[in-house]
Parts: C-alpha cells; structure tokens; sequence
C-alpha cells in the first residue's frame, strides 16, 4: 500500500483526472469571464454598427439601468442559492417605492427616515415570504406567488389611485439618483458596493458556506446540523432588504412612483441570476455571475434601441440569450460528468 | 409437486458485474410451474439482482435464460411483463393518485366505440380479478391511502390480468403484519394451485420454510444449493447463507474500555423498532447486525437527533440526554457517518477542505469571515491522518474514489471532536484495499478512547471488529454475543428471527 498521497499523485490515471480538476475548477471560475467575453463582442459589434453607442455617457446610462435590478438580483441570488425562488420582489421595490415616496411627500419624515422605514419595510416583507417557506413549509414558487399579488395588493391600496410625483419629493431625496461619488453616479457606486460586499460573504463566511451547502445536498447539511430552515428564512429577509433598498432608490431614480411601478422587474432579475450562471436548482453561482448577467441584457437592451430594432426582436433576443446561457452550462456540465465518469472509478 | 416437469423459467450461468463489483457469478436457477421456489441470501448475496435480471430491468453479462425452452433476451421491463414474467417489488410501483382499476389496466385501459375509457368495463374486469383473489376491495378508490398489503394485492392482480406465468415476489412480507402474511400466504397457494411459478425471495428463515417448496442459497454472488425444502433444516440453511472467509478482516486493535459513553434504554419508534437497549464504553465497538430492514439505521438516526423515539431513553456519559436535532447530539459528542454517502454524507461540488470543516465553519470563522489558513491547515491534517488520497485538499470530492470520500466524511466528523461515532455501512461500495484502511481508522479511533457504534452487513467485518455484537431482528434486539461467543451462524440465526439453539 503505498504512502500517503496527497501532494504526490501516484499514477498517472491519476494524474490525467487532476489536470480535469484543474479544468473544472478552472471553467467554473471563468463562467464569469465567459459573460465578460460575450458582453465585449456584443460591444464590439454594436460600437461598429452605432458609434453613438460607444461613449462614457451611454454607459453610464446602461450601468444606472441596471444598478437597481442588481440590487434585486444579489438577494435573488442568496435565495436562488438555497434552492429557492422570490418571485414577489417586482411587488417589494413596488410598495417600498410608493411608501417611501408618499412618506417624504406628507413630510410625514425626513429623507433618512424614510429611507430606514422603506428598508425595514422590505425586510418585513422577506421575513412574512421566509415565515410561509421556512416554518410553513410551503413551496417558495408557490409562496412567493401568492405574496407577489399580495403585496401589489397592498401597494393599490396604500396608492388609491394617487401617485407621487418629482415634484412632491424633497431635493435631498431626488439628489440621491443625481449625484455621484468621485465622478461615478451614487446609484452605481451603491449598487457595486453591495454586490461587493455579498459577494465577499457568501464566498468567504460561514454562513455562506452553508447557504451553498444546503443548495447543493440539503440531506447532508441537515445531517451535519446546519439549521437549513432558519438559513433559508435569512435568505428571504436579505432578499427583501435588498428589494426594500432597492425600492427606497427608486422614486430617486424615476422620479415619479405609481402603484405600477417595478411590475415584472422579477421576472428581469430572474433572467439576469440565471444568464449570471447561478444554478436555478441551487448549490452554485456568484453575485458578480449574476450581476455581469444583469449588465449583458440592459446592455443588449441598450444597443437594440440604439440600433433602433423593434420591441419584437428585444424580446426575442432577451429569450434567447437566456436559452442559450443555460443550454451552454448544461453542455459544459454534461461534457465534463461524461469525461469524469470515463476516468473516474464512480 | 410435479417434480419430473420441465422448468418454465431456466437461468444457466447468469453473471452481472457492476464495476468491480461482481454481483452475480453462474447463478443457475429452475422454476417449475405448481412450485414456491425460495431464494435465500444474506445482504448483498445477489438476490435483488438476480430479481431486476429477471424483470428486464438488467441484462445479464453471461449465460443463458430460457422460457419454455426457448432462449430469452429481456430488453427492458415492458418485455419481461409481455412474456408473462411479473415482479412484485418490495415497495409496490403504483400510480397513488389513479384508482386501483386504473392501477391494474394502466397502459391497457379498454376503451369504448368513442375511443375514451370505458369506465364500466374497466371496473367489472378490476372487480373480477379481486373476486378470483378471494379479496374484498374496492376497485374505485385511489391507491393513496392502501397499505402496502393492499398495494401488493394491486400488483398481484396486474399480474393476473396479464396472464403471467412466472410471479417473483421480493421481500413481500418485509413490512406486512402478520395476518396480512396469513393473507398473501393463502393467495399464493392460490396461484401455486392455478400452475404459476412463483419465486419467493425472502430472508425470514421462518416463512421460507412455511411457504416454499423448495429453496435456492446466494452466496456472494455464486449459488450455493438448490434442495427440496423437506430434505433442509433452518441450521442448515443458514450455515449455508454465511460461511464467507474471514482472511480479509482487519481485527480490532486492544483498547481498554472505559466508561459507559451511551446507553440506549428502551429506544421505540413506531412501526420501525421497539425497546431497543445497549451501552457502548470508551474505546468499545459495539456492531449492530441484522438484516436489511432490521430497523439499525433506524435507531442510529434517533440516537443522532434526525427522527425522533416515541419511547425510551438516551444517556450519555450516564446522564439523560435530550437529543432532539444534529446540533444537540454533535453538542454531546455524538457523530453519524451515514449510509449513503452521496445523499447525505458529502457536497459532491465541494472540496475536500470546504467538506471537512463544514460542521465546524462557523466556529472557523472571526467577524463571519472564515478563517481560510485554519481551514485548510485542519483538512490537510486530517486527510493525512486518514490517508486521503487526492492532489490536495482543495479537490472536489466528486473526483474522489469511494473509499477516499468515505475516509473525507470520517476526517469531517472528526474535527468537530466526537466521542461517541457512529458508523453506518462505512466500507460499503469501497474496494478491499481503502476497506482496510477504513477498518485501521476505526480501530484507532477505539484505541483512542471513542466509543463506537458500527453498522454493518457485512458478517466477517462485524465478527473481526467489534467487542460486542448486538443483533436487531424486525425492531427488537433478537441476541447480545460478546466478542467470544460470537459466529457467523449465530447471528445470522438471530437476525433470520431463527431462535438461537
């Protein structure tokens, strides 16, 4: 029997499967650059075709698009990570929205006050989805359903048919979406700060670690302890903070806020954690996966307008993007399972 | 019985191999129409595959198969039923939420003039195979909600209405009470009478000898002996069942026993085990044996907080413990090494290191953030330890050979620093070499001063390790030996629900 091994491959069958861990290894690192590649070509082509499209300014425009749906999308992401789905988050931004503004339009509080009840808002919103998943046991897609007609619900009736305009909202409020840090809108800067920040976390604390545990064997993690169903519940309150903020960001943004607003953005975030390589059946995926994810479709969104194609071929093209994300992870994961099948023992 | 009559159903030299395994080695097997033809084996003997050759669900590697003489090529399930061969599985594979009617037609529903159900017909045709059965039940109701008695009495009459010659029961009384036994008993006879071959695959030593004709002994993958039923005695059947060579074993190092790290006082849970009790010493192995189905698992899952006993106690270290989740028995030093390592025992994507220190990360971890340095430090020194044989600890462990992910799921639970281990199955699908060195482990950790609770089906590896065996027979404990008393036939008497001599 010979020695210990680790470090000293013996054979070289065994060598011939390390060089495919590597490759593995190394192929779920890049699925982040491989979105990066396909952004750049879509830039490349499209600066050709449209030279308007190539400017500091368009950028900063596709970027200020997409800074709220990636806020959405770094909750959606710790969710989707547990083997879950937050459907109701368009419904969170939504009310949080209309609160906050209608709030600031009363003077009922000031602009940090506001800003606090719109993010707890949000968290209380997450906290009811996580009560109904984690203690009633309810399906999330099921769940999450339900409380995205819900809390629409609620916002028609907070709104009654009102709305808030920018020029009901305080200068300090709108000021937010207008101003910017070093040269970079505030709005960008936030956004980056949080992906940044939850992509630290779920990649280098424990509670991260657990979260991708129970995503990918929820039998083992209950057997090892980790207490799956509180760890979901978290899941859902940091989804609705992060649609509670990304909510309270809104009427800044837009300016004006109905009982309408954000309708369908979960479906817009959905697509972007799923293009981002985050696996809908849980385990795997990044919040930079997810956020590149978010910037290629507000990008082809971009160059589809600026090239002046039809609302038909957005949707299209959008559809297919999708597809064609997934169907290359499938094919990735499929070639390399056939090739360690081959090599491997089991 | 016409013993002079041709064979119905005639295996010659069947073989299977699954990777190294080899699971089945020139089985030859006769069926004869009018007769109950026993198979009998302990776990792993190549019962259950001899079964799926049967139903088309394998095919073999080697020999031949012949159906009234003529030679028989199952390509699937559908081809076995088509020729009248039906398997009656041990979990019934019904539709739960189609009605019993629809259960037994599926596929073949009679149809009216316009080319719908004929709902009448079908309930009249359902109803009349019951009535051959001798079997009150109503054909209009779901399957959801009928026992697995009534369920298999769903599968017999699908079998009938499908004219099958050759019915192969697995395990159909493994969970049945014992007047449902009586029930299926009678029907048997029934279809014995009518000329149906039947094989009965079992491993009650009791009811073999009540209901077969004769009876057929797996061994390891080879057939050992196929005799009369009246020319055998239970003794005999077992000695034949067990009687592995032992030269593989990896015997247990001495350790001296401390004391009393767990006591199981009564441990009930319904319909799987009832009035369980033993104690496990420091540096003690305890085995539990038994059949598959014993209810050992079972209890291992109670004693680590997963389900939950209706009756009885733990005690750890002497005092009552309140076991009621994973947490609270690692909090008391309790670790389990499940069965099913790919299920429940590793995160395939992970890596080694992030596997090992995943019950402890958060402990590894400052201010949330975990401490990468410590992490790796501690899964290096424990795949050195155990020997991991892997490029380094930052390795996937889907890339790992069996033995390897076992020897990670033992490195896991050691550093969250147990004292009373758990081990269930731990060298099943591990080839020989790694199984030495999973026994080596183990005796160590004993030597340590761990106390152990070893899983295992495998006789020789119970027999060579542990200083106790105690054998469970249908939930109950059936037998104690010590380390001395113990043999092969001994246990295999008490686990069979055979009274020890």
């Amino acid at each position: 029997m010979s020695v210990r091994a680790i470090d000293s491959p013996t054979s070289s069958a065994l060598a011939g499967r390390i060089g495919l861990e590597r490759t593995l290894t190394l192929v779920a690192r890049l699925r982040e650059v491989g979105i990066l590649l396909v952004l750049l070509v879509v830039v490349a082509i499209v600066s050709i075709q449209a030279p308007l499209f190539f400017s500091v300014s368009n950028f900063e425009q596709i970027l200020l698009n997409v800074s709220l749906i990636a806020v959405v999308a770094v909750g959606q992401t710790t969710v989707v990570l547990t083997r879950n789905v937050d459907l109701s988050v368009g419904s969170v931004v939504g009310l949080v929205a209309f609160v906050t503004g209608d709030l600031l339009k009363e003077h009922t509080l000031d602009v940090p006050g506001a800003i606090a009840v719109g993010c707890l808002l949000g968290v209380g919103l997450g906290a009811f989805n996580g009560l109904i998943i984690a203690v009633a046991r309810v399906p999330a897609i099921v769940a999450t359903l339900g409380t995205l007609y819900v809390y629409r619900g609620l916002d028609f009736l907070v709104a009654g048919g009102k709305q808030v305009s920018a020029i009901d909202l305080p200068r300090g409020y709108l000021g937010i979406a207008s101003s910017s840090v070093l040269g970079v809108p505030t709005l960008i800067v936030a956004a980056a700060l949080i992906a940044l920040v939850a992509a630290y976390l779920l990649r280098n604390s424990g509670v991260g670690r657990e979260l991708y545990a129970i995503g990918s064997n929820p039998a083992a993690a209950e057997v090892i302890g980790i207490p799956t169903q509180r760890l979901i519940f978290g899941a859902f309150v940091v989804c609705g903070l992060c649609a509670g903020i990304a909510g309270v960001l809104w009427g800044s943004r837009f300016g004006s806020v109905n009982a309408l607003a954000a309708s369908g953005l979960e479906l817009q975030v959905i697509a972007a954690v799923v293009v981002g390589g985050v696996n809908i059946f849980g385990g795997s995926g990044t919040v930079v996966g997810a956020v590149l994810g978010a910037i290629l479709l507000a990008t082809i969104e971009n160059a589809l307008r600026i090239l002046h194609l039809s609302e038909f071929w957005l949707l299209a093209i959008d559809g297919a993007v999708i597809l064609l994300a997934v169907a290359t992870d499938a094919a990735i994961r499929g070639y390399f399972q056939r090739i360690l099948m081959r090599t491997g023992r089991r | 019985m016409n013993q002079a009559a041709a064979p119905i159903l005639e295996l010659t030299g069947v073989s299977k191999r699954f990777g190294a395994v080899q699971a089945l080695q020139n089985v030859d097997l006769q069926l004869v129409a009018h007769e109950v033809h026993a198979l009998v084996g302990e776990n792993g003997a190549g019962k259950s595959t001899l079964v799926k050759i049967l139903a088309g669900i394998h095919q073999p590697d080697a020999g031949q198969m012949k159906l009234n003489g003529q030679e028989l090529v199952l390509s699937g399930p559908a081809a076995a039923r088509h020729l009248g061969i039906a398997v009656i599985h041990q979990h019934p594979n019904l539709f739960p939420d189609l009605t019993v009617a629809e259960n037994v037609f599926v596929g073949r529903l009679p149809r009216n003039p316009l080319r719908g159900v004929d709902w009448g017909e079908l309930n009249r045709a359902a109803e009349r195979l019951f009535a051959d059965l001798g079997v009150k039940q109503s054909v209009s109701v779901p399957v959801r909600g009928l026992s697995v008695a009534d369920q298999q009495l769903v599968e017999i009459a699908k079998a009938l209405s499908l004219d099958a010659r050759v019915l192969v029961m697995d395990e159909p009384t493994a969970s049945l009470s014992s007047r449902e036994v009586e029930r299926l008993f009678t029907i048997i006879r029934q279809l014995r009478a009518r000329g149906v071959a039947i094989l009965f695959v079992d491993h009650r030593i009791e009811e073999v000898f009540e209901i077969a004709d004769r009876v057929s002994v797996l061994r390891d993958g080879r057939h050992v002996i196929t005799v009369p039923i009246a020319e055998v005695t239970p003794a005999d059947a077992i000695r034949h069942m067990v009687g592995r060579r032992l030269e593989t074993l990896f015997p247990k190092e001495a350790a001296t026993l401390g004391e009393v790290a767990l006591e199981a006082r009564g441990l009930a849970r319904k319909g799987l085990f009832s009035d369980v009790s033993f104690q496990v010493r420091r540096g003690e192995i305890v085995g539990l044996a038994g059949l598959i189905g014993a209810g050992r698992t079972e209890v291992a899952r109670v004693l680590f907080g997963i389900d939950h006993a209706d009756a009885g106690e733990v005690l750890v270290a002497g005092m009552h413990a309140d076991i009621r989740s994973p947490k609270d028995a690692m909090r008391l030093g309790i670790v389990y090494v499940p069965e099913d390592r790919h299920q429940q025992g590793l995160v395939l994507d992970f890596s080694i290191a992030a596997n090992v220190s995943l019950p402890i990360v958060q402990r590894l971890s400052r201010l949330l953030v975990l401490d990468r340095a410590q992490e790796e430090g501690l899964a290096s020194d424990y795949s050195k330890q155990l020997q991991v044989r892997a490029t380094g600890v930052d390795q996937a462990a889907s890339g790992l050979s069996g033995g390897n992910q076992q020897k990670v799921v033992i490195a896991k639970w050691l550093a969250t620093k147990p004292t009373i281990l758990l081990l269930d199955e731990p060298t099943q699908g591990v080839d020989i070499g790694a199984k030495a060195e999973v026994h080596r482990i183990i005796s160590q950790l004993a030597a340590q001063g761990m106390a152990i609770v070893l899983i295992s089906s495998e006789l020789p590896e119970v027999l060579g390790m542990a200083d106790r065996i105690v054998v469970l027979h249908e939930g109950r404990v059936a037998a104690e030996f010590g380390r001395d008393e113990a043999s092969q036939e001994r246990i295999m008497a008490a686990a069979t629900g055979h009274a020890p001599a």
